[in-house]
């Protein structure tokens, strides 16, 4: 791959990041994308829009998130200090507001008056809920069948904020069948539907789109490290599964070269087992959900199925832009398995008093790993990109406890 | 002349609309897949639309889905597929077979090595529905081998756009008569009517019609201005659960021919 100059010049105007990403869906869908690359490209130019989102990041998600020293973590671990990013703090507990409050006024914009999203941890799905009871839409979600028994917890809440929560049983009964019934739903029902999707996947323009919505994540952290701290960090670390919080955070930081950028996706069992989620760390290129990205697939190239503890990360591929990243090496994308991402959520309750969501929890147990390569002057950035009482029930359920 | 080409000259020739029955390749048994070929063909198929089995048909409702979902844990692979149009074609030569599917299959199979092992056994098409034509240039070997690129276009299709595809077409123009997945019922026969004539003053190629046709009376009111008929998701429910070649042959002779006679009679 040739040497990039400037990582923010992409996606071209294919949505093509390098080789990944593009638009890889049914003619059915192809003027519906173009209407909403149209809308959307108008709308992120559009000074009242800006203005319009700044006020509702603000007042309604509570931006901007705090980035906090986890000093007795730090002190624990015994390397650089770890600061975390705290979008669990935002309202819903995500970094998921983020996007979904953009694309809900864009679907204002475009006089659409149905939402519709998919969900596997849920998060996604609240975060819709959430903003279409706020502008007065239709919502409905549709959620795998497994993931609506691991959370239970969020499905309620969705339903509390108006929402219809589908489930989807064929499949896998996943995050992946999910979004193949939500892209079903938003063919058939076109003119009045705006599909939020929840990462940086899914045919141009979402990779960007989502992207940019949650690209506020690295913007704040930047400013805030500066201001702190008086220097950028020495690394950043996130959790993958589509990707749209580690996108978030690692945008801004791209063109600093001297920053290392390190993706934890879900290892599962351990990538050797074959149950895990680690689609860049141990998967290939290949088409999924409407892009060219890295997947997790067979040799007949049927997508295969995934495991993670956590819901939200277990998913077969992968935003292309970690795909494209991946093969610049301008980012490393590394497994942490369910154990340690458990041991991790301990860890952070007991020093920080901070009980993580479990997709973060595999954040922090790469930070503890990159803190541990690093002087104790060293500055290592992680994105706790939610909370984890939606969890509570299947750490509960793993260690025999009732709840 | 390609033979999906070929057909349609003689169709066109002999005044009759073409019947394109769709069934996903191994389903309902992989053992009878090439005797169910032979069936569509006796049972008055014009042309064999082929689905290549993939876990993640976004385009496809749920009878196709299910179809998929049964031939994948039957063990049916995209090498199995090729193996069973190489043999149909041991005993017809001349039926135009055109595989539908999904790219990911393709793409790691190899577009090389996909389209020599294709055109090797006998495919004369590929209509590849998650690949529109704006990222058709991986399909370039598909096309240098010989195979006829099938595209779609949609009620959805602006206008300039549907130039632009009816320029590319290949074989046939497959236009997908409402917005919605395959096997969803809804079907107003003006409208596609009207569509259908807007292409024609474009599109050299045929025009087939699918997406909705149930029955021989929903084909026939297609067959007044279509060059032919794709049937898909109705077939394929039909055949769910048969177990013999002879109860497959059956049931597709029982579906397929009054729509054929529907179809001769118009």
């Amino acid at each position: 791959m040739p040497d990039i100059r400037d990582f923010h010049a992409y996606p071209d105007e294919h949505g093509r990041f390098g080789r990944f990403g593009g638009s890889y869906v049914a003619e059915t869908l192809m003027a519906p994308l173009a209407e909403l690359t149209e809308a959307y490209l108008r709308l992120r130019e559009d000074p009242a829009f800006i203005a319009e989102l700044d006020r509702d990041l603000t007042n309604y998600v509570g931006r901007p998130s705090p980035v906090y020293f986890a000093e007795r973590l730090t002190k624990h671990v015994g390397g650089a200090r770890i600061l975390l990013k705290r979008e669990d703090l935002n309202h819903t507990g995500a970094h998921k507001i983020n996007n979904t409050v953009g694309q809900a006024l864009v679907a204002r914009h475009m006089g659409k008056t149905r939402i519709i999203a998919e969900t596997g941890a849920g998060q996604h799905g609240v975060a819709s809920a959430t903003v279409a009871a706020r502008l007065g839409l239709k919502c409905v979600v549709y959620m795998g069948a497994v993931d609506i028994e691991r959370q239970k917890i969020n499905v309620y809440r969705m339903k509390l904020l108006g929402a219809e929560v589908v489930p989807v049983t064929s499949g896998s009964k996943t995050l992946k069948d999910a979004l193949n019934e939500a892209m079903r739903d938003w063919v058939t029902h076109v003119a009045d539907t705006f599909y939020i999707i929840g990462t940086v996947a899914g045919p141009h323009p979402y990779p960007l789109m989502v992207r940019d919505f949650n690209a506020i994540v690295g913007r704040e952290a930047r400013a805030q490290l500066l201001e702190q701290y008086g220097r950028l960090p020495d690394a950043l670390t996130a959790c993958v599964g589509g990707g749209s919080n580690a996108m978030g955070l690692f945008h801004a930081f791209l063109n600093d070269r001297a920053v290392r950028i390190v993706g934890a996706e879900a290892a599962g069992l351990g990538l050797a087992s074959g149950h895990h989620a680690a689609s860049l760390a141990a998967g290939r290129p290949g088409v999924l959900h409407g892009n060219r990205t890295y997947v997790l697939c067979d040799d007949d190239g049927q997508i295969t199925e995934t495991h993670s503890i956590s819901a939200g990360l277990d998913y077969p591929g992968v935003g292309p832009e970690h795909a494209f990243l991946k093969d610049a090496g301008r980012a490393e994308y590394v497994g942490v398995t369910d154990d340690e991402a458990l041991e991790a959520f301990h860890l952070l309750c007991r020093t920080e008093g901070i009980l993580p969501a479990l997709e973060s929890s595999h954040a922090v147990a790469q930070a503890i790993k990159l803190a541990r390569e690093y002087p104790k002057d060293g500055l290592v950035l992680c994105n706790l990109s939610g909370r984890g009482d939606k969890d509570v029930h299947t750490i509960a359920a793993r260690e025999g406890v009732e709840v | 002349m390609n033979r999906i080409d070929r057909r349609f000259a003689a169709l066109k020739a002999a005044g009759r609309t073409g019947l394109i029955p769709f069934v996903t390749a191994g389903d309902p048994s992989p053992e009878h897949a090439v005797a169910l070929m032979h069936a569509l063909v006796g049972a008055g198929a014009d042309l064999i639309e082929l689905g290549v089995p993939f876990s993640d048909p976004m385009a496809d409702g749920p009878v196709i889905q299910h179809a998929s979902e049964r031939a994948i844990a039957a063990g049916v692979g995209l090498a199995d597929v090729l193996g069973w149009v190489a043999q149909f074609r041991q005993q017809d030569p001349d039926t135009p077979v055109v595989l539908m599917g999904y790219l990911n299959p393709v793409e790691i199979h190899g577009y090389v090595r996909f389209a020599q092992e294709a055109v090797q056994a006998g495919v004369d098409g590929a209509l590849l529905v998650d690949c529109p034509l704006e990222e058709s240039a991986v399909l370039a070997p598909l096309r240098e081998a010989g195979l006829k690129q099938i595209l779609l276009a949609a009620p959805t299709t602006a206008p300039e756009r549907l130039a632009h595809l009816c320029k590319a077409a290949e074989g046939f123009l497959y236009y997908v008569s409402f917005a919605g997945i395959t096997g969803a019922a809804r079907l107003s026969t003006t409208d596609i009517a009207a569509r259908v004539a807007d292409i024609r003053s474009h599109a050299s190629a045929p025009v087939a019609v699918g997406f909705g046709v149930r029955d021989a009376e929903s084909a026939k009111a297609i067959a007044g201005f279509a060059d032919a008929v794709v049937i898909g998701s109705a077939l394929v429910e039909r055949l769910a659960g048969a177990t013999s070649a002879a109860e497959i042959a059956q049931r597709v002779q029982a579906f397929l021919a009054p729509i054929r006679t529907a179809l001769d009679a118009r």
